[in-house]
């Protein structure tokens, strides 16, 4: 049985390995046959052509935080509606009222991000 | 010899199919590249490109050549190591994720309990690929561009997510052939049950490949490249090649959980079953087309490979259509127990399935033609004043009509268009508190 | 069998390495990417104990939602002065010697403990079908617990909202 289910996976394992290969070949190919002149200008970040000013990689606004945060507390809850709608047919009225109670709840969280501004990006 | 393919036997078939969509894939690929060239150029009154084939047909592994041979660019400064492999992730995930797809009920690479999440598992793995390219490249324009796509992402990712819900509900499970064997079944296509969640999906598929209107992690005019701007030769095209994989499998899942999968429209209508021949037509017409084509070109010697090469792919068509239409009494055994066409029904599946998929691709084509880009706080208010909230609502109101419809007995689909009524009145309140 | 036990030792190897590799690197994003590696070999694990809907599920959360906040929290860190650091501090002795002590402890307690009480074997398939299963349980046995996370949401939503704003000001 156990050796059954793990071969229904195996497939993508292949075509992860096959991916992978893919990938690795051409960018060995491509290094093998195309050209290479060095150049140190070549080589400075893209910044119109200008000299880059500064480290490129400077903190920047909170805001992408919270949409991050935000992000995986709304996927949990996505995630808790799959199980409950794969069986959703058996559970009935009841399933309906635990789900309404529960989203209620979480609707009372997103009104609060709305209402404190949480969600708003215009400057 | 026997022993050893007696042993291989059981690996062999996955390991063709494997192959097969891998090359089926990595073609389609590159031939949407040029379909989209040759789209938004009639959609703009131009040619496209003309020069490479006859119509620019091979412009493609034109590219794809010119490619391989441009030299390979890193920065200074850069991670060297998470800049190699960080389009190899893109890769990974865009194409790793088309083992879960069911293209034709004979035709999958496999199908497993919990296919849905796998695949939307493997698929937010591109996400990564995005948000360290930008990272490694040491460079201002691909961290903001990583930083953008990957809030964008992250954000259409919770609408995409209910609305996949939404079709659960009525679908009872995750395995992709289940899903569409449920539809199947129900006799309607989920899309006319569930209209609002399929718009949902749709518009959070096009955030989803960065594609118009929602274009803003590669926006030119303010992002040069977004985050592949340090990427070049075979790596950008890396890129390139995962983003529109990765729209090809949007439109796979869409048309898996929305549009019936394999199943031809009106696939129990007995009347209809002319339908079946579509292939054939479809065939026929392009050999008309190339044998048209191949007779309007000069008739000189320099435009000889051209004509010589439309007179072939019309011939190949041709050849095809006759292949197809060859009936199971021609077969040695007379075909007993086959149906009268047996490589006509054997391809209808995947000719439905990549049809469909096709229909959205040039969906996806025709809105980079047509709508202007969002600026950044439009999308993010889009997404999450908007988008969210109407998905979420379709979930109630849809799962409060399926009761509603068990424990009354009104009929289903009925009870269905009440509740997307009912949030489509959502909707409209959320548009008029923002306005 | 054996390939279920070798499958095992070696994605266990790959997890226990890749964690090693994530709190010896410097380079922060490094240690993120090792601990990608190592999720997705819990991932797996958990797939040969037929968990499949734990499997796709710690893939989605884990490595598609809270790995992409790490690499967000990790860009915002200054690298040249992030590799100058040195990777522990002084308490890295006292957080060593308590592992140290918990591993014997745990050792102790599967040697003493052998024999006591027989393992049960899990019959094949019990677990399947999976999502089925644990829909089940969650919503019909475990209805209060579940009511009861989406509390935890709620609060972790106030508090998302709040850090951002203490960050920001």
């Amino acid at each position: 049985m156990s050796q059954g289910f793990l071969s229904s996976y195996a497939p993508i394992l292949l075509h992860l390995v096959l991916a992978a290969a893919l990938a690795a070949g051409l960018i060995l190919v491509s290094w093998l046959v195309g050209e290479r002149k060095a150049n140190p200008s070549k080589h400075t970040p893209y910044e119109c052509g200008m000299p880059p000013v500064g480290d490129a990689r400077e903190p920047f606004a909170v805001k992408f935080y919270l949409v991050a945060m935000l992000f995986i507390l709304f996927d949990v809850e996505a995630i808790f509606f799959i199980p409950w709608a794969v069986i959703y047919r058996d559970l009935k009225m009841a399933g309906f009222l635990e789900m309404f109670l529960y989203i209620v709840i979480l609707l009372a969280g997103y009104v609060y991000l709305w209402k404190k501004g949480a969600l708003d990006w215009s400057p | 010899m026997t022993l050893l393919l007696e042993t291989l036997k059981p690996y062999l078939l996955p390991l063709i199919r494997v192959l097969v969509v891998f090359l089926g894939i990595s073609l389609i690929v590159a031939y949407l590249v040029y379909a989209e060239r040759k789209i938004l150029a009639h959609l703009q009154v131009r040619l496209g490109p003309m020069r490479v084939g006859p119509h620019g047909l091979l412009q493609p592994i034109a590219d794809g050549l010119k490619l391989l041979l441009k030299e390979d660019i890193m920065p200074a400064g850069a991670d060297k190591g998470v800049f190699l492999l960080a389009p190899v992730i893109s890769v990974i995930a865009a194409f790793t994720a088309f083992s879960l797809i069911p293209f034709a009920p004979n035709f999958y690479i496999t199908d497993v309990n919990v296919g849905l999440l796998f695949l939307i598992g493997i698929s937010s793995l591109g996400i990564l690929g995005i948000i360290l390219g930008g990272w490694a490249s040491n460079s201002h324009y691909p961290l903001l561009g990583a930083l953008r796509s990957t809030a964008q992402l992250v954000s259409y990712e919770v609408a995409l997510g209910f609305a996949l819900v939404s079709a659960l509900l009525l679908a009872g499970t995750l395995s992709m052939v289940a899903i569409v064997e449920a539809q199947q079944r129900q006799g309607v296509w989920f899309v006319f049950l569930q209209p609002v969640a399929f718009f949902i999906l749709f518009v959070a598929a096009i955030a989803e490949t960065n594609r118009n209107p929602f274009d803003l992690p590669e926006a030119e005019s303010e992002l040069v490249a977004g985050f592949h701007t340090e990427y070049s030769g075979f790596r950008f095209s890396l890129y390139f090649l995962a983003e529109y994989a990765a729209m090809i499998l949007v439109s796979s899942i869409a048309v898996t959980l929305f549009l019936g999968g394999w199943l031809r429209p009106f696939a129990r209508v007995r009347a209809l079953d002319f339908l079946d021949f579509t292939p054939v037509a479809v065939l026929v017409l392009a050999a008309a087309w190339c044998f048209r084509e191949c007779f309007r070109y000069p008739a000189t010697r320099e435009w000889r490979w051209q004509r010589l090469l439309l007179l072939g792919l019309g011939v190949g068509a041709l050849g095809i259509s006759a292949g197809l239409l060859l009936p199971a009494r021609f077969l040695p055994g007379g075909g007993e127990g086959l149906p009268a066409f047996p490589a006509l029904t054997a391809i209808q599946g995947v000719f439905w399935f990549m049809s469909k998929v096709f229909l959205f691709l040039f969906g996806f084509i025709w809105f980079r033609g047509t709508f202007p880009r969002y600026r950044f706080d439009q999308l993010m208010s889009l997404g999450w004043h908007f988008m969210i909230p109407v998905a979420i609502a379709n979930v109630i109101f849809c799962s409060l009509a399926i009761v509603l419809s068990r424990q009354m007995g009104w009929g289903l689909p009925a009870t269905l268009w009440l509740g997307t009524a009912a949030t489509l009145l959502v909707a409209a309140l959320l548009r008029r508190e923002k306005a | 069998m054996m390939f279920a036990q070798g499958s095992f030792y070696v994605l266990a190897a790959v997890a226990v390495v890749s964690a090693l590799l994530v709190i010896t690197r410097r380079n922060p994003v490094h240690s993120a990417i090792y601990l990608i590696v190592t999720l997705l070999s819990v991932a797996l694990l958990y797939l040969q104990l037929q968990a499949e809907f734990i499997a796709a599920v710690q893939i989605i959360l884990y490595i598609g939602g809270i790995m992409v906040l790490f690499l967000f929290v990790i860009m915002l860190v200054k690298l040249d002065v992030a590799l100058r650091q040195p990777p522990f501090n002084q308490q890295w002795w006292v957080a060593g010697a308590a592992a140290l002590v918990l591993a014997v402890e745990l050792v102790g307690v599967i040697y003493l403990g052998r024999g006591t009480a027989a393992l049960p074997q899990a019959p094949p398939g019990s677990l399947q079908p999976n999502t089925e299963l644990i829909g089940r349980t969650l919503y019909q046995n475990y209805m209060l617990p579940f009511e009861i996370a989406s509390l935890l949401l709620l609060v972790a939503m106030v508090g998302a909202v709040l850090m951002a704003r203490r960050k920001a000001s």
